[in-house]
């Protein structure tokens, strides 16, 4: 019996590995692929580069002229992190609210907070672009940001119901003996509520630079000026133009676009998944 | 009387905080669904005034073979990519949720794919990976396998950007993972007293306890399927593929709306992919009431 327990055990660990290396496969080939010289990348099956070609970093980085990525880099990171501060100032006040405050019709509010998660944002696509056009604010990073710091950008919604279905697991007594010691309720928010939804509030920040760094649908329809461009459409326009001859090129700024993402992630992993399984669901 | 007194504080306090967020909810989603309600009664490309021509938007579209050719495709990549994809989430889900040292590694590696959600150097690695000439067919090749174009036929096409959505299975997977520890030990062990079996445990306690997690995720998926955008947009040039195979309809809305500046007709086209996803979760929603109820 114990026999058996101990080959279902090791069976189990073959299988799981032996899957986690193919679902890794492709990132690791990616790695590989970003130091080979451009001929190989699409016809050598193997994963050593035959020569050595860390210069393939250099050329992608200055391959979408007359920019280098540095610039990219820079915008993306400027919109990113406008939207992930926006997102948790908004998440973190209206889920208080949601979480803690018996105004009128709040469960009607919640219900639409609910709906508007599901709400398939693709259908706006069009009327929001034509809106955004019409108030001049095509090239700018305005359609990102504003939208985010009302609560409805990228994962709005869902950051709302993630930060206020945390907040209701906090004790209500430490914000009521607070309130009861005179505190007004944006001192109980931010020096009570803040530091304990914090695991919350790294989850938001998680998803919301993960799904703004991504969003490649709304880049693409509403920054059409190169100097505004961020790393995803700057890489888009890499195999565009070139056909793509420049393989090893592509490759390295392939890598080099997913590393903030990565990094991220792996930072704030635990948070990422106790965010998750309190407030339940969505990724 | 002091009692309503609070009870006002509380409106000012609640409305306050929410405040930007109920502007966001009626500029933002709600003026929009209704905006492109009203454009889609007009002839408008952004330069003129919008004309109001009725419902010819609607009957163009109903007459239109490509908008057709982009609803089949949609289905069809829903049907493959959501059911592959879920079933993958739960298999590995259910593997990952023994007790056995050091799974936790395991649980991050198989996430990482989906960190990369749908950033163009996932499309880019895809498109390399899966040319005629590319790395795939070349590690085939190695082996002796003829390969196929896995992206310049209308037979594979598809597949090969559905096996990209269920490659990033990771986070129906979290949702599953969540959901599995959520069932009580104590079930588990009062079947073993009963003298259940491992294949009776999993059919009448994994499976019930996952329940509400599977219906959220074919949901969540759906409505994310229907949307698939960014890869296959890369992958073949904002065109719709090798014979129109991959023409899914965002990529159709996306060339009337972006490349013709057709707004009028594009907004009857986001109209009806509303109603489409809307009837899918319904539909979705009513199955699951009707045979998944396992409350009961």
């Amino acid at each position: 019996m114990k026999k058996k327990k101990k080959w279902q055990k090791a069976a189990a660990y073959v299988l799981i590995s032996a899957f986690g290396l193919i679902m890794l496969y492709p990132l690791i080939w990616m790695v590989f692929a970003s130091v080979k010289p451009s001929s190989e990348v699409l016809s050598s099956p193997s994963l050593l580069p035959s020569q050595f070609h860390p210069e393939n970093f250099l050329e992608g980085w200055t391959m979408v002229r007359p920019y280098t990525f540095a610039k990219f880099f820079g915008n993306t990171f400027f919109l990113v992190i406008s939207c992930v501060l926006c997102s948790l100032a908004i998440s973190l006040f209206a889920g208080y609210a949601f979480a803690r405050i018996d105004f009128r019709f709040k469960t009607f509010w919640y219900s639409i907070l609910f709906l508007t998660i599901m709400l398939p944002a693709t259908t706006t696509l069009v009327s929001r672009y034509v809106i955004f056009s019409e108030i001049g604010w095509l090239n700018t990073y305005l359609p990102f940001i504003v939208p985010a710091v009302l609560g409805v950008g990228n994962g709005g919604a869902f950051f709302i119901y993630l930060v206020a279905q945390f907040i209701r697991g906090i004790p209500r007594e430490l914000d009521e003996a607070a309130k009861i010691d005179g505190c007004s309720t944006l001192n109980i928010i931010l020096r009570i509520i803040l530091p304990l939804s914090k695991p919350s509030l790294f989850s938001v920040a998680i998803f919301a630079f993960m799904w703004n760094w991504d969003d490649f649908q709304n880049q693409l329809i509403y920054l059409t000026q190169v100097d505004k461009y961020t790393v995803a459409l700057a890489m888009r326009t890499t195999i565009d133009a070139a056909g793509a001859d420049n393989w090893g090129a592509v490759m390295a700024m392939a890598l080099c676009s997913v590393v903030p993402a990565v990094v991220i992630f792996f930072c704030l992993q635990k948070y990422f998944v106790e965010g998750v399984s309190t407030s339940g669901l969505k990724g | 009387m002091r009692r309503k007194k609070r009870k006002n504080g509380a409106n000012l306090i609640g409305y306050s905080l929410i405040a930007p967020w109920l502007i966001g909810i009626f500029c933002f989603q709600l003026w929009p669904i209704i905006h492109s309600f009203l454009m889609s009664f007009t002839d408008y490309n952004l330069l003129n005034t919008p004309q109001f021509i009725g419902a010819a938007n609607y009957s163009k579209m109903f007459q239109d073979e490509n908008f057709y050719q982009a609803v089949r495709v949609t289905f069809k990549y829903v049907f493959i990519a959501v059911p592959a994809k879920i079933l993958f989430a739960l298999c590995i889900a259910l593997i990952l949720n023994l007790k056995l040292k050091g799974i936790g590694i395991y649980r991050t590696i198989y996430y990482i794919p989906s960190i990369l959600g749908s950033s163009i150097a996932v499309a880019i690695l895809w498109k390399a990976l899966f040319v005629k000439d590319g790395a795939i067919n070349a590690l085939l090749a190695s082996f002796g396998i003829q390969g196929a174009s896995w992206l310049g036929s209308p037979k594979y096409a598809l597949f090969t950007i559905s096996l990209l959505t269920v490659w990033q299975f990771g986070s129906s997977m979290v949702v599953f993972l969540a959901g599995l520890k959520q069932i009580p030990m104590e079930l588990y062990e009062a079947a073993a007293v009963d003298g259940a079996g491992r294949w009776a445990k999993f059919i009448h306690i994994t499976i019930p306890g996952i329940m509400p997690m599977m219906s959220f995720n074919v949901l969540m998926q759906t409505i994310n399927a229907f949307q698939m955008f960014a890869a296959p947009y890369t992958i073949f040039n904002g065109r719709g593929g090798p014979l129109n195979s991959v023409m899914l309809y965002v990529i159709y809305l996306y060339q009337h709306a972006f490349k013709y500046f057709n707004v009028g007709y594009s907004s009857a086209l986001s109209w009806a992919l509303l109603v489409m996803i809307a009837g899918t979760a319904l539909i979705l929603h009513f199955l699951q009431k009707r045979f998944l109820n396992y409350d009961d």
